[in-house]
């Protein structure tokens, strides 16, 4: 069976008061139910269809916003579960949820190259997800007429479709008010961010496939009814409501427009502008950073060579300066024997230079330029000259990312440092004095700060 | 299978596909059932619709019919003159709603702790934003006024 046909089935009985002409309406087993479902409309006008006034709302522009939607939103799954697989799971405390059972992703190697690569993923995951919020909102106020549609089903079809898109609708909110708090450090949910966000992204994802493949066939059919490119050109003047429709969308008895349909499009297009000119500075890099007004990571630090975001300070990690001092060692296990080095020994190493970014997860990013000993020299060092991983541990006591397990591939990729200096200066206390590590294409938490030891695994 | 058809209200396939993705979606949430936060995840799920549902679009809804029975009440109101209005207000109110735990400074504690910052500028900064939309909305709306 194709899913034209699924579809066609699955619109049966939604006919009802709604367009001249159209069938009389269908009921599943058992009748009775249904129909004296049908009789028990509660008074008042919330379940009336002529409550609903917009001469714009209709099949047609619904469509144009779920193909925005068809297309971004697989995009932000794809790279919300990428970032997931950066955070390399299958290492025992790198992810949150750390064993998430069957909705595990499949095992295989983050790679340590382009540099560029987490910066991207999370550019595009965060900046598309605030961009689609205005995108969802309006698509939520085109189809509400079918939120409060009397009665709220005929079949048990129509039941376990409204069921799905509760789902749907709960799932995608759920997922952009979580992001959305999440880049803003409001923790105001009171559950793990990452938790609930992987599982309300694999909801999200099953009430999703189904929901477009139930509704594709619909949508194409309606997007062909007009041409976009002449709505583009109709003014206000020559808005007219879309023709009855079987869908319930298209209101019975219709307001004088006060608005065209590319208007509309536009203010939604330029919501989705707006919040990207104000938050893109944040992932685009210090140069433009100042124009991200409303963004948490928009604001300047300083121009000296340490003034750049800062993760978590030092003194929220617990970091003083006697742990940091003379004292300091860093600790190389896993070897054959203990290494134990100072910040001397470690200067008078070969050191490596590189350009690369600190990418977090909220989407901010930052490209500094790094300086200090490579990881696989210190591998080498310990003897141990290809690991297959080695666990990094702070001298930090708390924090979910006091340590990261570093993958072999990460360990042994050339620009992969125990950095000592930045832009030509001692790392500062913010940024990891006496010594950090800046791992390309990583995840930003898992450059771990204030280095107290490395774990090496064969 | 008509008879199927008819009683269900779809055809089988409907029926299973609805049914694969509702256990899909179950299994997920299975996957916090022991979470200390179950009836975290629960209400914020929830929440979500219903706050969007009964309170964000009944708000936004009842704000644009005021607006546009105000613009009615004009001598004679020029078509499409309400959204000279709406435009910037939709536009400052999303901005409001995206950016609200950083303008309120509800998050100024861990936005501290990560970035020893405070949020004391953007409140001022959304402001001028939405002051700087109405302004550009009046601009045109004066233009629009000479050249007609």
């Amino acid at each position: 069976m194709s899913t034209a046909r699924l579809a066609q089935d699955g619109e049966h009985g939604e006919h009802g008061e709604h367009g001249a002409g159209s069938p009389a309406p269908s009921y599943g087993f058992p009748g009775p139910l249904w129909r004296t479902l049908e009789r028990l409309r509660p008074p008042g006008p919330l379940f009336r269809a002529d409550l609903w006034r917009s001469p714009l709302r209709g099949p047609w522009l619904t469509s144009v916003l779920a193909s925005v939607l068809l297309v971004g939103l697989p995009v932000l799954v794809l790279t919300g579960l990428l970032s997931y697989a950066a955070y390399e799971p299958r290492f025992p405390g790198n992810a949150f949820p750390a064993d998430p059972g069957w909705l595990r992703l499949p095992d295989f190697s983050w790679p340590a190259r382009p540099s560029w690569l987490y910066r991207l993923n999370q550019g595009v995951h965060v900046g598309l997800g605030l961009a689609l919020v205005p995108v969802v909102l309006a698509k939520l106020w085109s189809v509400v007429p079918k939120l409060f549609a009397w009665p709220p089903a005929r079949s048990f079809a129509q039941v376990l479709e409204r069921l799905s898109l509760g789902l749907l609708v709960g799932s995608i909110l759920f997922e952009l008010a979580t992001g959305v708090l999440n880049i803003q450090y409001d923790y105001v949910f009171g559950f793990d961010f990452y938790t609930g966000h992987y599982y309300g992204a694999w909801v999200f994802l099953a009430a999703f496939a189904v929901h477009v493949a139930l509704k594709l066939p619909v949508m194409v059919t309606a997007l062909r009814s007009r041409s976009l490119r002449e709505e583009l050109r109709t003014p206000l003047s020559r808005t007219e409501p879309e023709p009855p429709d079987e869908h319930g969308l298209v209101a019975p008895s219709p307001a004088a427009p006060t608005i065209s349909r590319r208007g509309l499009l536009g203010l939604v297009a330029g919501g989705s502008a707006a919040i990207t000119a104000v938050s893109i500075g944040e992932t685009l890099g210090d140069a433009v950073r100042p124009t991200a007004l409303l963004s948490p990571r928009g604001r300047s630090y300083g121009d000296g060579p340490t003034d750049f975001q800062v993760n978590r300070t030092s003194r929220a990690a617990g970091i003083t300066p006697e742990v940091t001092g003379d004292g300091w060692r860093l600790v190389l296990k896993g070897g054959p024997t203990e290494v134990s080095l100072d910040r001397a020994q470690l200067l008078a190493m070969p050191q490596h230079t590189a350009e690369l970014p600190i990418a977090c997860v909220e989407g901010w990013s930052t490209v500094q330029t790094w300086t200090g000993v490579r990881l696989r020299d210190l591998a080498a060092l310990a003897g141990l000259a290809a690991p297959s991983a080695g666990v990094v541990r702070s001298l930090e006591q708390q924090g979910a990312f006091a340590q990261a397990t570093l993958s072999g591939a990460q360990l042994t990729a050339g620009d992969a440092l125990l950095a000592l200096r930045v832009n030509g200066a001692d790392l500062s206390p913010d940024h990891g004095f006496p010594a950090r590590v800046i791992v390309p294409a990583a995840p930003g938490v898992h450059n771990t700060k204030w280095v107290r030891e490395i774990e090496l695994r064969a | 299978m008509r008879a199927f058809a008819r009683s269900y209200g779809a055809s089988p396939l409907h029926l299973l596909a609805l049914c694969a993705s509702i256990a899909l979606a179950a299994a997920a949430a299975l996957r916090v059932a022991d979470d200390p936060a179950r009836l975290r995840y629960l209400a914020w799920f929830a929440g979500a619709v219903v706050l969007h549902d009964l309170v964000l679009f009944p708000l936004y809804a009842l704000l644009d019919r005021s607006a546009a029975a105000l613009v009615r009440r004009q001598r004679r109101p020029a078509p499409g003159s309400v959204n000279y209005v709406r435009a910037p207000a939709l536009l400052s109110g999303l901005l409001l709603l995206v950016f609200w735990p950083v303008i309120s400074r509800h998050s100024e504690g861990a936005y501290g702790t990560a970035s020893g910052l405070d949020q004391s500028g953007f409140l001022g900064r959304w402001l001028l934003l939405t002051a700087a939309l109405f302004l550009g909305s009046a601009v045109l709306y004066a233009l629009r006024g000479r050249r007609a």
